[in-house]
């Protein structure tokens, strides 16, 4: 395989990777300002005393990063897909995780 | 010269695993930054896409060891409800309360942004290795997620040297 085989990969791939992504950080972002809202989310996110409920909040975050990654790669491996607006809704889910995690942010819900 | 159980992987937490994902930041940035067919010899960008793709992977995996270790081992012990914990003396002073309140409360969440974009800048390499010189558009795609990647690790780690410093777990 030279530089010029893999010229011939589509950005599917990358797309579903990016996007995959986004929506992990996203899920952990928002499950920080919800936990603030509910109390009986921010207890069954605690799924470990010593941690508390950060463990749920970045667990459910990965795993749903690990499930929904594989699922948009096989649905886009090889296919031509609109990278720039995959890439544009990827970087404004990015732009709320960061935002939802953001202290002052979560706090304003705090009960 | 002895280091505490906590302290030891404190350290490990911070300054070898966090440390060495931030360092290689840049020499990954330059390498990303720099990698277009005008630029370098086809055999060139051959050569850079090997150490591209180990450092990548190096940073993704670093990453991921500094938010388990941090998250699974110091952070209980950070958190602990005794009152000499440090999260008990950082609450027990109105002055020190933001230290807690801001501070850990937004390094923690976000820190973990750091691996899941690290690992998908890393794998976006692997998968399209030396086509990303000619992929403009896509490289440009992976710098920015790597670049939030450090963002998130910096605010992360900023914060934990901070507070080791102010409340140090021991």
């Amino acid at each position: 395989m030279n530089a010029r085989t893999d010229f011939t990969k589509t950005d599917g791939v990358a797309a579903a990777a990016v996007l995959a992504s986004a929506i992990g950080v996203f899920i952990t972002g928002s499950l920080t300002t919800l936990a603030e809202i509910s109390d009986s989310l921010k207890t069954a996110l605690e799924w470990s005393g010593a941690v508390g409920p950060l463990i749920g909040k970045t667990g459910v975050g990965v795993i749903a990063w690990l499930i929904i990654w594989p699922i948009f790669h096989a649905l886009w491996r090889g296919k031509v897909v609109n990278f720039s607006a995959i890439y544009i809704v990827s970087v404004i889910l990015i732009a709320l995780g960061w935002f939802l995690t953001f202290p002052p942010v979560f706090e304003a819900f705090s009960g | 010269m002895t280091m505490t159980e906590r302290e030891f992987w404190t350290v490990l937490h911070g300054m070898v695993f966090g440390t060495v994902f931030l360092l290689a930041f840049t020499g990954g940035f330059a390498c990303l930054w720099s990698l277009k067919r005008v630029l370098i010899t086809e055999p060139g960008i051959k050569e850079r896409i090997k150490r591209l793709i180990i450092g990548m992977w190096t940073m993704a995996i670093m990453a991921w060891l500094t938010v388990i270790s941090g998250t699974y081992i110091v952070y209980p012990w950070y958190r602990a409800g005794d009152p000499g914990s440090p999260r008990s003396l950082l609450l027990a002073n109105p002055d020190t309360q933001a230290w807690h309140t801001f501070g850990m409360e937004w390094k923690e969440h976000v820190g973990w942004f750091a691996p899941i974009l690290a690992t998908a800048a890393a794998f976006i390499v692997t998968y399209y290795g030396a086509s990303l010189a000619e992929k403009n558009r896509l490289r440009k795609a992976v710098l920015v997620l790597f670049t939030i990647a450090f963002a998130s690790s910096a605010v992360a780690g900023l914060f934990g040297a901070l507070l080791n410093k102010v409340a140090p777990i021991q």
